[in-house]
């Protein structure tokens, strides 16, 4: 790890005066940053420690019903929150299908955001990574990639966004707040990751020194909490990320779908919101037969970036299996194994 | 540059000096205060070995910047016997079972184990379930395979404190 001067500022403006700097980075839990770190493949000289920041810690209702979470909410603590719980339930059983309770307890929401990807080119500095060093090349892409994406990629990069929560939450139209040194502004959770074309050095659209203070869940995603569902599929029971991963919601009207959310995720290097199946399912009935011609039009545009053309077909399934658990309805109680598509059901044992 | 920290170790106030912030908790616990019970298997949050409790919350100390912690509340697996002191001569329930149970095998990842099962109670979302213990112990790797028993310790420890909070209340 290279050497880095450590400073904790006592207010937002303090921070993002210190680290608009070149070469600053915001430290939250660290479990991302220090990880990069230890490899190298992120060098900051200064780290600008937020964790202490007053008031980003905080789950707040807002008068119109929508909820307000803190940037440094822990995600273990957003994961059990009961309103959470009761009316975004996805979005605690993407985080509680992430990572391992160790690394939820510390992790912080911004940081679940700004996560970057897990490309292995990119944590190895051996490797040529247009991402890490504009330039040099992309070794995933002759390289090991099944895992790499199939939607939005570009031949500089064809990395994915690794983060569960930002699944649901792309779903429920979340809005990101930010402070920087040239004020407050929101952007779309949508629109916060960039696709790679030909600069994925870009990741984001923050400006330097812009802060996430909070994200907000507007009050009609509420509306989908009786039929939501959020599955992933690993290459191992639990403490692994996603191949692929999906996120389905619905508001029925008897048995014509009023409103569908579906947003995948594993498969491009955002969290991919899957708006012309949403489109066709809205106003359809809900049967298998919507739910297989949405996935067919989810994926319409998808191509192997290398030998990974079975993600196309998994993400189909998946979708198909979330509108499907989505529609018979939310489980009761949270599963024991979330979002496993192997224990179906809530006590479901699945080494029995 | 150097920095100092006040930490409450295993119950103990300490004021720490760090020429470097690099230093992870892991690190300082290991090489600066001579607790080697956190174990480095990965160091890099993937393996569970170096878990502790900051605050009561178990956390991976191989991903968590010593300077970052200044004020915590540490509790490693030395101060988890007796009446909280390092050394204490009484085990807690979790280890107890761990023992009952045959826990481990060589031993390497126990500590880590014991640590998060600790947190895991403290956190109150596993029930008697079996298939919750073990999703809720999954940042606990074992390289011996010793699975079985830790489920059945951790479950054991669940059931028995359980059993204490009922007497407690009748
Ligand atoms: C072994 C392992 C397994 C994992 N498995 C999963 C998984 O299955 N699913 C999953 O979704 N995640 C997984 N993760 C990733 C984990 O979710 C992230 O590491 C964590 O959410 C990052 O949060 P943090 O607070 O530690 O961020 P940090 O590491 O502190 O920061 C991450 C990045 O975000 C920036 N940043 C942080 N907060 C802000 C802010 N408020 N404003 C602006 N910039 C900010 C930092 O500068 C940094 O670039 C795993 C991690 C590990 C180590
Ligand atoms: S896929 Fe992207 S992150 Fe991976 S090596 Fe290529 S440029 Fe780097
Ligand atoms: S040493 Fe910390 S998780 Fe492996
Ligand atoms: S007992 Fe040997 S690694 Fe777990």
């Amino acid at each position: 790890m290279n050497r880095f001067d450590y400073i904790r500022p006592a207010s937002a403006a303090e921070a993002f005066a210190e680290a608009a700097r070149p070469g600053s980075a915001y430290l939250a839990a660290g479990t991302n940053l220090l990880d990069l770190m230890k490899g190298g493949a992120a060098r900051p000289d200064r780290l600008v420690d937020i964790s202490r920041l007053p008031g980003l810690d905080r789950i707040e209702t807002l008068a119109d019903g929508g909820v307000r979470i803190g940037a440094l909410v822990r995600n273990a603590d957003l994961a059990y929150d009961a309103g959470i719980q009761r009316r975004f339930p996805a979005v605690s059983e993407a985080l509680l299908s992430g990572a391992s309770p160790q690394l939820r307890n510390a992790a912080t929401l911004g940081g679940n955001l700004l996560q970057r990807t897990r490309c292995p080119y990119f944590y190895d500095v051996a490797s040529a990574c247009n991402r890490r060093t504009p330039g040099s090349g992309c070794d995933a892409l002759h390289g090991e990639n099944r895992l790499h994406a199939v939607l939005g990629w570009s031949e500089h990069c064809i990395a994915t966004h690794p983060s569960d929560l930002c699944v649901p939450l792309v779903g429920l139209d979340a809005v990101v707040e930010l402070e920087g040194p040239g004020g407050a502004r929101e952007v779309q959770l949508e629109a916060l990751h960039c696709l790679p074309g030909a600069t994925p050095e870009r990741e984001t659209v923050l400006a330097p020194g812009e802060l996430i203070v909070a994200v907000r869940l507007p009050p009609q995603g509420a509306g989908l909490a009786a039929h939501s569902r959020y599955l992933k599929v690993r290459e191992r029971t639990s403490f692994a990320f996603a191949v692929v991963s999906a996120f389905a919601g619905l508001e029925l009207d008897g048995g014509t779908i009023r409103t569908a959310r579906v947003a995948l995720g594993g498969v491009a290097a955002r969290p991919w919101r899957a708006r012309t199946a949403e489109a066709a399912l809205e106003g359809a009935p809900a049967s298998p037969d919507s739910f297989a011609r949405a996935a067919e039009i989810a994926l319409a545009d998808a191509h192997p970036s290398g030998e990974n053309g079975f993600k196309i077909a998994l993400a189909r399934r998946l979708i198909v299996r979330a509108l499907k658990d989505a529609l018979a309805g939310t489980p009761e109680a949270p599963a024991a194994l979330p979002a496993s598509p192997f224990a179906p059901h809530p006590g479901a044992d699945h080494a029995a | 540059m150097s920095l100092s920290l006040r930490l409450d170790i295993n119950g103990e106030p300490r004021i720490v000096e760090i020429d470097d912030p690099r230093i992870t908790l892991l690190d300082l616990l290991r090489e600066r205060l001579a607790l080697t019970g956190a174990k480095k298997g990965c160091d890099r949050g993937q393996c569970g070995a170096c878990t502790v409790l900051v605050d009561g919350r178990r956390i991976n100390s191989c991903l968590t910047l010593a300077v970052s912690l200044d004020g915590a509340e540490i509790t490693t697996i030395e101060g988890l016997a007796g009446d909280g002191g390092v050394g204490g001569e009484r085990l807690h329930p979790v280890q107890a079972a761990f023992i009952r149970h045959d826990g481990f095998q060589c031993g390497f990842c126990t500590p880590g184990q014991i640590m998060s099962a600790v947190g895991l109670l403290a956190e109150g979302h596993a029930g008697a379930d079996p298939e919750r213990v073990r999703e809720l112990m999954s940042g606990n790797l074992c390289r011996c395979g010793a699975y079985r028993g830790i489920t059945e310790a951790v479950l054991d420890a669940i059931a028995a404190e359980a059993g204490a909070a009922r007497e407690d209340a009748a």
